[in-house]
């Protein structure tokens, strides 16, 4: 039986989703018969090869963030936005009603007890955009699971029902945005 | 109660003068609702109550009942319309859960949960808005104030008349009546019903955010359209001991 090819990553999140991911615990040996995981930080497989399913962490904050998004939307059937971060952007984008220059400011050169202040300036650094945004922005999404992070259990459940060819649904109890 | 109206199909009477909501709510038929509470005069601020009469949309909590009337509180549609009602309210303030102390006693995240709402497909303005953290026991956080104008309606009727919706349009704000615009120089406490009524996180009692973890507050137990619109049961930051009581508009 070919297996259905799935790939994660985070963008601007805190790998908390993917955290939660790893509480399906041994279910993750069962699922394993029916998927496999290409790009993803279980494989450390670092560019998207075609997929089925995608599930994207985190929202858009840099360049790198869009490119990665843009790469994953081209190489994936299905596209899932997990957790807060991906859905709204999340804790980044508290820094969205505050000007990006005053941001970088007052990290890194107004901020107590810096010494050499400088604001990182490397080119290989992506450039930061104005604001966080939230990845459907940007691509289309197929399916939203939200939470901070998402239960294992939902995101098992998610996983399972495209796996089985049915439109997946989340129960109006189980939604949670903490 | 001589009159007779249809609301789900069912044959209720009702006084004159009650609104469709006052007559579902004595059926104990939940409409969704953030700006109303029975203590005062309705607004139909928010628009989640609208139901459907005779085959037109209204706001629940200001239209009359009236003889022969045919309501329809819960469909599809009126689903859509509040789950898009809902997303827009989210889309206009700066609406962060994971990082809200409100969270799970949050009746706009509970009013979310209940319509189905996954994400917002409106745009996220993060609008600018300032936070007044001068008071000595009550916060205001105007990134999660969803202008319901409950606190304005509860401090006039408390005789201190405390705060007043400004502006117009995209631009309009909660302000505070004061020299200063702070709520340190008004005399507000954590106990007025001004402070307790905000359905969300806009109005808090400081130092109280976390005494409930997350999972076991109040729309961790259950849904809003079974438990009502519950409000926090606060500590009075005069005593370690006295408490506020919470409060159920239901």
């Amino acid at each position: 039986m070919t297996k259905v090819r799935v790939s994660t990553c985070s963008l601007a999140g805190c790998f908390g989703c993917h955290m939660s991911f790893l509480d399906v615990d041994e279910r993750l040996v069962d699922l394993l018969e029916r998927v496999e995981f290409n790009r993803s930080p279980l494989t450390d497989i670092k560019a998207c090869e075609s997929c089925d399913i995608g599930f994207i962490e985190g929202g858009l904050c840099n360049q790198e963030n869009v490119e990665v998004l843009l790469q994953f939307r081209k190489q994936c059937r299905y596209l899932v936005a997990v957790g807060a971060c991906a859905i709204n952007g999340g804790i980044p984008a508290m820094r969205n009603s505050i000007p990006i220059s005053d941001c970088l400011e007052e990290v890194y050169l107004n901020g107590k007890g810096l010494a050499n202040q400088l604001i990182p300036n490397d080119p290989e650094l992506p450039r930061l955009l104005n604001q966080v945004r939230p990845i459907h922005e940007a691509v289309k999404i197929d399916y939203f699971l939200p939470g901070c992070p998402p239960s294992a259990d939902e995101i098992l459940n998610m996983l399972q029902q495209i796996v089985d060819g049915n439109e997946p649904s989340t129960s109006h109890k189980n939604i949670r945005f903490d | 109660m001589s009159q007779v109206l249809t609301i789900d199909g069912k044959d209720l009477a009702f006084d004159s003068g009650d609104t469709l909501f006052d007559v579902a709510q004595a059926q104990g038929i939940y409409i969704p609702h953030l700006c109303h509470h029975p203590d005062y005069p309705p607004q139909g601020n928010c628009k989640l109550c609208t139901v459907d009469v005779d085959g037109q949309s209204k706001c629940a909590c200001t239209t009359q009942a009236e003889t022969g009337m045919s309501v329809q509180t819960d469909s599809t549609t009126l689903t859509e319309y509040r789950r898009a009602l809902t997303e827009l309210l989210f889309s206009e303030g700066n609406h962060h859960c994971p990082g809200c102390e409100r969270s799970g006693n949050c009746q706009l995240q509970a009013t979310a949960y209940a319509q189905g709402m996954t994400y917002s497909s409106f745009k996220l303005l993060n609008p600018q808005r300032q936070i007044d953290a001068s008071h000595p026991s009550v916060l205001l956080d105007r990134d999660r104030c969803i202008l319901c104008g409950l606190c304005v309606r509860a401090s006039a009727q408390e005789g201190k008349h405390i705060f007043t919706i400004a502006g117009r349009g995209s631009d309009s704000t909660l302000a505070v009546n004061s020299d200063s615009g702070l709520l340190a120089d008004t005399n507000l406490s954590a106990e007025d019903r001004a402070t307790q009524v905000c359905p969300v996180g806009a109005l808090m009692v400081k130092q109280q955010g976390f005494r409930i973890p997350i999972g076991q507050r109040i729309y961790d137990q259950g849904t809003i359209d079974d438990l009502g619109n519950r409000r926090p049961q606060y500590h009075s930051p005069k005593s370690k001991t006295a408490r506020i009581a919470g409060d159920s508009d239901d």
